[in-house]
């Protein structure tokens, strides 16, 4: 039941009310509301068995294996959690006297510092809200930097036809043009279609590395060269930073801006699709465009750097600098993490990664790569199952949340058929991998004996396999008294 | 590394498994010359303890006694049911609903918070949330553009009663698209100039953003607003504080038909100040609209055996399907926030909600008549208000913040760095949490300024 269908006129919780009057009489009457909205009116009790049951409906890392591919979602440490709600923090508002921010502009100064540090940039912004926001911010940077130096022709913007689904959007949300870039079975980037679409008119590429597939890109530092070459940039796509944090940077590869993913990488917990934190690191070049406000340090004083500091800054891209809560939780997780923390991150989050795929090869199924390494994830393409048995990736997905592992990441990138994108992340245990193979390869002796069961999955959660189309067909999205 | 449960032993097992020596072999596919040692700046990893113990010195320093700024981000009292709930970790630790049959709670929820936010703007349908207030607006006006399709124009009317920052915001994310944005002034009165809007008139333009209340903290005429835009052609924008539409007219009722987009900043629905974030953006808008709304949308739908259910649904408008063509870039929504707000209103209701806004306003009114007694500044515009007033002093507000900074007290927002025809104003806003006792306390702090 929605909250609404468990509503009652005039019930309202007593607790959160006082007996006081509720009008006022000095507000025009033609500026007041005539009729209340249609809010549900419920006890507190009702409101607490609602969403709790609502919540138990969900597949969480809390609760969950949940091997999504380039989401990243390892644990969330509770304890990283409590130490940022302190209610210092929590109580401060954004635009506080200076004399009561100095302790959340200290730990925000110093993840500036740390994040620059981990990418091996020059310096970083905390402001973006979200990969997206990030790479929205990198590209205008760069569109920044070209105009600044007179290079107006410079309209298009290169990415691999694998790219994240926002890199394209956020290229374009820019004013760019697009241009794809094919890559080579082998899953690096194809140097000859590079060097035909690279020119004069070229702003920029935008590359993850690992890519997409979860796999290395062997020639970035080719690859970076070449873009130099006619005069471009490179935007790196943080999403994949599990995979070499520690071990690599993406400065030192060639790049000369990029986000990070603090919801992925420094384990922020996702929150059912959101918040999220992108801060944007840049290289010496690119620096003095990063948006406002961040945080420096003068005489032993945290101070806030403006638009006033910043001539070049892009501007704001948010009314307060950040998603600060996330801020601080990546802040305390790197702390927690410490020095060798860092790099044993990608370490366990590689060798998870390569367990699970050479143990699905050897139980039989497909590598889109095989010949490659994984990196923090790879892909297994279910082709062959899809021909057999008309069993296919999205069947496969919902036959394993029937056994409580989330799906994996499915039908993308869009250039693998019938894929699966597996990444287990560091914190998951060798017991719960080897869960996962066990029941892949019940799957597959399924899909050869009784199919059905994949397809008509799943059978065990609180609905059955829900009907999309006709959800974006009979388009029901704000509910209006009935159903 | 503190969250890692191998043990060498199962390292070894699996390093044997996968045909490895070590785990360095499995980067074998780096070149060395890239590969680093460590990262600097970094120490020893801490323990929760210690971690807690260093965060708990720095968090103290930022404690205030009592704060008076709004300016966007506003402080209200949250039951303790709203967090005790949104924390549980099967919403804190899920993710974007991409298996609907596994995401039932967060989808749902989505779908309860879609319709309380339009039931509040009274608007037809709204998002399942953007990142926060100013970039809704951006968003907001790039739909508007999208819905007119007139390629020769892209002119936006922005008043400067406006949020400053949310303006900040706006022209960094539509100037790549070519958006002229339009300054509009205020009047005496705090409000928008009618008489700026008149001049105005002969050009075309696609829309006009309207804020209620405006930053100021005064209410605009929105009837005459709206009506005015329609009858020059243009969509109408609202910008608008949720919580204030449990008393102040939504803007689908607006004029004769009712502003086309809705959109605003929902911290003031049981999220904390924060810091700054995270906070969550609202979108809503007329119904014909709907294709071109951005961010995720929940919809209903049935499973198999004809039960409800619910699933992210137009897809089709989205990054992740149309890529370079979709309405936006944007992938995350706030969820997390968007289950706060949703909580938060089913708890209040739209009585208590109107209760919380109406205890605002009486108190701001409370300080305004205090403050007529008061000579050392003055009420700088005598106009219909929300929960926010403009002091002017006769010194610079700097000194005048950091004298009650020292008290911890936060005075306010300082008006004269982004409006210097407000000099020596701060914006104040007194909520719902203030008793008698702390603005008697205010007005004396204020007094000895």
């Amino acid at each position: 039941m929605l909250i609404f269908e468990k509503s009652v006129a005039n019930r309202y919780p007593k607790s959160q009310m006082s007996a006081e009057d509720i009008d006022c009489s000095d507000i025009p009457n033609k500026l007041l509301r005539k009729t209340p909205p249609k809010l549900p009116e419920v006890s507190e009790l009702q409101v607490i068995r609602h969403y709790s049951r609502l919540s138990q409906k969900n597949f969480s890392i809390d609760t969950n294996f949940y091997p999504l591919g380039s989401c990243t979602m390892k644990y969330n440490p509770r304890g990283v959690h409590k130490i940022a709600s302190l209610p210092g923090f929590l109580n401060r508002h954004p635009f506080s006297h200076l004399q009561q921010s100095q302790g959340f502009m200290q730990c925000a100064f110093e993840l500036q510092n740390v994040l620059a540090h981990i990418t091996g940039m020059n310096k970083v912004s905390l402001c973006p809200l979200a990969g997206a926001h990030g790479e929205f911010v990198g590209i205008a940077m760069i569109r920044a930097y070209h105009q600044a130096h007179g290079d107006l022709q410079r309209t298009e913007i290169l990415v691999p036809d694998n790219a994240h689904g926002t890199n394209p959007a956020s290229a374009s949300m820019c004013g760019f043009k697009v241009r794809e870039i094919a890559t080579n079975p082998d899953g690096d980037i194809n140097l000859d279609e590079l060097r035909a679409a690279l020119g004069s008119q070229t702003a920029g590429l935008m590359l993850t590395n690992p890519s997409t597939l979860g796999i290395y890109e062997r020639n970035v530092q080719q690859i970076a060269d070449l873009v130099h070459s006619v005069g471009g940039l490179l935007y790196y796509d943080g999403a994949n930073l599990n995979a070499i944090i520690g071990r690599v940077r993406p400065g030192d590869m060639g790049f000369d801006v990029m986000h990070l993913n603090l919801h992925k990488t420094f384990a922020t917990p996702h929150g059912g699709g959101g918040p999220g934190g992108g801060p944007v690191a840049a290289n010496a070049s690119l620096a003095p465009y990063l948006p406002v406000p961040m945080v420096s340090l003068v005489d032993g004083q945290y101070k806030w750097l403006t638009e006033l500091d910043c001539p070049n800054t892009i501007g704001r891209i948010t009314t307060c600098m950040g998603n600060a809560g996330v801020l601080l939780r990546a802040y305390i997780y790197i702390l927690m993490l410490g020095q060798e923390g860092v790099r044993r991150v990608s370490e366990i989050a590689v060798l998870n990664a390569n367990y699970l795929m050479r143990n699905l090869v050897k139980i039989g199924y497909t590598l889109a790569y095989p010949s490659r390494m994984a990196t923090h994830e790879f892909i297994i393409t279910l082709s062959k199952q899809y021909k057999q048995f008309s069993v296919n990736a999205l069947d496969f997905a919902k036959r394993i949340i029937d056994e409580g592992v989330h799906a994996p990441t499915i039908y993308f990138p869009l250039t693998v058929p019938e894929c699966w994108l597996i990444e287990p992340t560091e914190t998951e245990s060798k017991q719960e991998l080897d869960n996962f193979l066990r029941l892949m390869q019940e799957f597959l002796h399924e899909a050869a004996t009784n199919p059905e069961r994949l397809k008509e999955a799943p059978l065990n959660l609180p609905v059955k396999r829900l009907d999309e189309v006709k959800a974006a067909k009979d388009i029901n999205v704000v509910w209006s008294g009935s159903m | 590394m503190p969250f890692i449960p191998h043990t060498q032993a199962e390292v070894a097992a699996m390093l044997e498994s996968i045909g490895a020596t070590s785990c360095e072999e499995l980067f074998q596919e780096i070149p060395d010359a890239l590969k680093i040692k460590g990262i600097d700046g970094l120490g020893p990893g801490l323990t929760e303890m210690q971690a807690w113990r260093l965060m708990q010195t720095l968090a103290a320093q930022d404690q205030s006694k009592l704060n008076f700024i709004g300016a966007g981000c506003y402080e209200h009292y949250i039951p303790a049911a709203v967090w005790e709930l949104a924390t549980r970790g099967e919403f804190l630790t899920a993710y974007t609903p991409y298996q609907p049959e596994a995401s039932q709670g967060t989808l749902q929820v989505l779908y309860e918070y879609q319709s309380m936010l339009a039931a509040l703007t009274a608007m037809d349908v709204a998002n399942a949330s953007l990142y926060e207030g100013a970039t809704a607006l951006s968003e907001a006006i790039l739909m508007a553009i999208r819905c007119t399709k007139r390629a020769s124009n892209k002119r936006i009317l922005l008043p400067k009663s406006v949020h400053p920052f949310y303006r900040q915001v706006v022209k960094t994310m539509t100037s790549p698209q070519a958006v002229e944005l339009i300054e509009v002034e205020f009047d005496h009165n705090g409000q928008i100039s009618k008489q700026k809007l008149d001049e105005l008139a002969k050009q075309e333009f696609i829309a006009l953003v309207i804020p209620q209340p405006n930053f100021l903290g005064i209410l605009e005429d929105v009837d005459f607003l709206c009506d005015w835009a329609h009858q020059n052609g243009a969509l109408v924008i609202a910008t608008v504080n949720p919580l204030a539409m449990a008393l102040l007219k939504p803007p689908g009722e607006w004029g004769t038909n009712g502003a086309d987009f809705a959109c605003g900043e929902g911290q003031s629905l049981g999220v904390p100040l924060a810091s700054g974030g995270p906070y969550i953006g609202f979108l809503c808008c007329k119904r014909e609209y709907i294709r071109q709304l951005p961010g995720r949308i929940a919809g209903v739908t049935t499973d198999l055996d004809g039960k409800r259910g619910f699933v992210l649904t137009l897809q089709a408008r989205e990054q992740h399907i149309r890529r370079a063509k979709a309405t936006s870039n944007i992938c995350t929504n706030e969820s997390l926030l968007a289950t706060v707000n949703t909580i938060y209103l089913a708890l209040m209701g739209a009585k208590g909600l109107k209760q919380v806004a109406v205890q605002c306003h009486n108190n701001t009114s409370y300080l305004k008549e205090a403050l007529r007694t008061m000579s050392k500044f003055r009420l700088k515009f005598d106009s219909p208000f929300f929960h926010e007033l403009v002091l002017e002093f006769q010194k610079p507000v700097a000194e005048v913040l950091e004298h009650l900074a020292q008290q911890k007290i936060q005075g306010g927002f300082d008006l004269s760095i982004y409006y210097p025809e407000l000099g020596n104003c701060v914006l104040c806003c007194v909520t719902e949490t203030k008793s008698k006792q702390d603005l008697e306390q205010f007005i004396q702090a204020l007094e000895k300024c």
